[in-house]
């Protein structure tokens, strides 16, 4: 059950760094300056910055996309997350429908085909459009054709955990980078800009229909608040909460499991925080904060349901 | 790579200078190209191609009988815009645009310029486009023509011309957006190492410049896009400007006027609209007011405008602006209410209510352009070179019949884009549109649609008559003067260039914005 837990988290990440590369790509092209500085965010918002200058150095166009889609060795590359997801699911295929595995074993072909055409770096968006499609098609046949039993809130569960932390990520690394400076207030946003930033998470046309313009508060709001946009972190907390209850049959407010406990808090939390509460006490310590309770949820269901054996007979007794 | 065409060009083209060189601002790009297998450029062509149809980025074409949705043909290679010279026509579409603003109000309100004797009076009184119900309105914050679209040309000559003003609903930019995201995504090679301004952020500016014109003093105006609907030739411009601003696509019977408000229906019962993004003609616009056939307007609207309850963009009575005699007068109103001289010329233009303009066009008839004053997308235009003697009498008979109706301009030589056809980059005759929207300020969209005529020799781009598109890459100044002027922007000192220390600590500040060689030449300067 813990890979079905795995094998979406590592989907969804594969398709976010997909949607990265894509953005940016289409971002700094035509932009003529310096690629170093337009290449680098994308490092910091993986986090393994220290990996990548190590390994490459230099953060160009051609070390990225290496680094972030086909480097082996780096474990939240394109390749490493579809590869773990495939060996997930060759431990549980009996878990899942056929084309659901025959799906995710293509995926895992494609790219393996794409890194050694190495065509990748100059149709790079076409590259990102397949995978994005693969993601979708596996997240659409999980949906359309398993039981919504244990299994699939686990995976759920899994895919969501992934989602909201990579949301704030991208919300944690870019939204200084593209605040206007005090000494520059009254000057125009930088729009093309701030709209990759939405587009990075999906989010442009839902946001435009909310919100119409963009105004940087309205945005972080967006990405972190929204109860109805699909990847802002407030709409994961809330479908990982509903499966983890789902899964335990633990009433709501109420809880039994340490990951009930803490799912239960963060979720609460959002729910009553405005955008004002976050920028006033500070966006980086309440993303720093969210991340951090969001890898403490892994590392809980992990703990009340895999690997501790009282636990586990606790959830199978009130499941049944 | 590039054709026989290209040997015996002997007019102007964008990219090449006459002896087959790049000019130098093309030459990049040109270097670049040349870099690509023929088989490749041919083969992301062909993606492009593919990506149309799976995107369903169609035009309508009226009168086909079989499938009224088209793929409108887009061509890899850009036109590219050299930096000096587009801000010499972004200066020039600025100034025009202001003064035909000028204009329309001064033509609903005092008519100043026709007591000075500027613009004549019957010309405005029987133009087809002069809304009459309009007399004495002033729109909110004074716009009349929220957004414009310029058709301009480059003659053989190098001159860039001002062809036509459209002042209506100028159609083509989800184009310019559409072909942009489609270069990138298929032709991404072409890219590297060029710097090419962004237009991307034109829907943002759109939805500004409506919601800055918004009448009603709400803290949050609503905005809507008026479509007459799906069988409207720019149906997907409309979808697409809607989805890009996130404003609800409405037609005529989605919008209700209850007492002085018009309101849209919703779930939740009605939503007041302050601004109307409407791509209906005038006529269409209110059964009340105008055209009482009208099915898809919106009853009782106008009352509601005139009370300056709800924004229409761009104002009705605008198109007096669009009329192709008017156009004559362009430059002379530029400097009526501008004191300047226009920027950007005008084509000579005969216009056939005076009578000595009108003698000369009907002797000259196979050495003229003759347009109908009121006509778009170049139905009724009349080629005379290339017209037969039948047609140049019919056409004669016409203009003596109504001469208000018709204006005349010597043939124009069109500038030329290399085109991929068959294979083989061919010289193919181009035009430009670029988008202006006025609001507060006045912005112009870095580029525009540029239109190609595919076929050989034909002058003809308009999307209606076999015409295809290209993107438009607008150049942006060499690094090094922008990131100065950007730097010293930023310093204290306004007029002595800054001490280096100064320019150090600004550069702390604003590290993340540039790299280190941009730091490194701002320094040396």
């Amino acid at each position: 059950m813990a890979d079905s837990v795995f094998i979406s988290r590592h989907i969804e990440r594969a398709e976010n760094v997909a949607r990265f590369l894509d953005v940016n790509s289409s971002l700094t092209m035509g932009d003529g300056s310096s690629l170093q500085d337009q290449w680098s965010p994308l490092v910091f918002t993986t986090g393994d910055q220290s990996f990548f200058d190590e390994k490459y150095g230099v953060a160009n166009r051609s070390n990225v996309i290496q680094f972030l889609a086909f480097d082996q060795e780096y474990d939240n590359s394109i390749i490493s997350c579809v590869s773990r997801a495939r060996e997930n699911a060759r431990t549980v295929r009996e878990v899942f429908p056929v084309a659901i595995w025959e799906q995710l074993n293509k995926f895992y072909l494609m790219v393996v085909a794409a890194e050694k055409e190495k065509d990748s770096l100059t149709e790079l968006s076409e590259f990102c459009d397949r995978i994005k499609l693969a993601s979708s098609t596996i997240i659409g046949l999980i949906y359309s054709t398993m039981s919504h039993g244990e299994p699939w809130h686990f995976a759920r569960m899994g895919r969501l955990l992934e989602r909201a932390d990579k949301t704030s990520r991208i919300v944690d690394v870019q939204y200084f980078l593209l605040l206007p400076r005090p000494q520059d207030i009254g000057s125009t946003l930088d729009v093309v800009r701030w709209s990759a930033l939405l587009r990075s998470a999906s989010a442009l046309e839902m946001y435009r229909r909310e919100h119409g313009r963009i105004m940087p508060s309205r945005v972080a709001e967006f990405l972190l608040l929204s109860r109805d946009f699909p990847r802002s972190a407030h709409h994961c907390l809330i479908a990982i909460q509903d499966s983890l209850l789902r899964i335990t049959g633990t009433e709501r407010g109420t809880f039994q499991l340490r990951s009930e406990q803490l799912i239960g808090r963060l979720r609460s939390e959002f729910d009553y925080t405005s955008i004002n509460d976050i920028i006033s006490k500070g966006m980086h310590q309440f993303i720093d904060h969210l991340q951090t309770q969001l890898n403490e949820i892994g590392a809980a269901v992990h703990d009340d349901f895999f690997t501790n054996p009282q636990a586990r007979t606790a959830s199978q007794q009130q499941s049944q | 790579m590039f054709s026989d065409g290209y040997q015996q060009n002997d007019g102007y083209d964008e990219l090449l200078q006459a002896d087959g060189v790049p000019r130098a601002h093309s030459r990049r790009f040109v270097s670049r190209l040349r870099s690509i297998s023929d088989e490749e450029i041919q083969r992301r062509q062909r993606t492009a191609e593919a990506s149309l149809f799976n995107l369903g980025i169609t035009f309508t074409v009226y009168g086909h009988e079989q499938g009224t949705e088209k793929i409108w043909p887009f061509d890899l290679v850009p036109r590219i815009v050299e930096a000096k010279e587009w801000n010499r026509i972004r200066k020039g579409l600025e100034q025009r645009v202001r003064a035909l603003n000028y204009f329309i109000d001064d033509i609903y309100n005092e008519q100043k310029i026709i007591k000075d004797g500027v613009v004549p009076e019957d010309l405005i009184r029987t133009a087809k486009t002069y809304r009459q119900q309009l007399q004495g309105f002033h729109p909110p914050q004074g716009v009349w023509c929220h957004i414009s679209g310029v058709d301009l040309v480059r003659h053989s000559d190098g001159t860039v011309y001002v062809l036509e003003d459209n002042c209506r609903c100028p159609s083509g930019v989800s184009y310019v957006l559409e072909n942009r995201e489609l270069m990138k995504r298929t032709f991404s090679q072409v890219f590297e190492g060029m710097s090419v301004l962004p237009v991307e952020d034109y829907p943002e500016r759109l939805l500004d410049t409506l919601l800055s014109c918004a009448s009603t003093k709400t803290e949050h105006p609503t905005a809507v896009l008026l479509t007459p609907g799906v069988y409207n030739s720019a149906y997907f411009e409309h979808t697409f400007l809607a989805q890009q601003m996130g404003v609800e696509l409405v037609q005529g019977p989605d919008l209700i006027v209850e007492g002085d408000f018009v309101y849209k229906c919703t779930t939740h019962g009605l939503q007041r609209v302050d601004v109307i993004y409407r791509r209906i003609d005038d006529d269409f616009l209110d059964p009340q007011v105008f055209r009482e056939d009208s099915v898809l307007g919106v009853p009782g609207i106008m009352d509601v405008y005139r009370k300056g309850n709800v924004t229409l963009a761009n104002a009705p009575g605008s198109g007096i602006a669009d009329d192709k005699a008017i156009y004559a007068y362009v430059p002379e109103i530029i400097r009526y209410y501008m004191s300047e001289d226009a920027i950007l010329s005008n084509v000579p233009t005969y216009v056939c209510s005076k009578p000595e303009d009108c003698d000369y066009v009907l002797s000259h008839l196979d050495e003229l352009v003759v347009k109908p004053t009121n006509e778009s997308g170049g139905y009724g235009i009349l080629m005379g070179p290339t017209a037969s003697q039948a047609e140049r009498d019919e056409c004669a008979a016409a203009i003596r019949d109504n001469p208000r109706n018709y204006i005349a301009q010597p043939m124009l030589q069109l500038s030329t884009v290399p085109t991929m056809v068959q294979g083989e980059l061919c010289p193919r005759h181009v035009d430009l549109r670029p988008f202006v929207l006025c609001g507060k300020d006045i912005f112009v969209m870095p580029g525009g649609l540029t239109r190609v005529a595919l076929r050989e020799g034909s002058m003809v781009v308009n999307s209606s008559q076999g015409g295809g598109s290209k993107d438009t890459w607008v150049l942006r100044f060499e690094e090094r003067d922008s990131c100065r002027r950007r730097i010293f922007r930023l310093c204290p000192i306004r007029f002595n260039p800054p001490k280096k220390k100064v320019i150090r600590q600004c550069l702390v500040e604003w590290r993340i914005r540039f790299s280190s060689a941009d730091i490194l030449n701002a320094l040396k300067m």
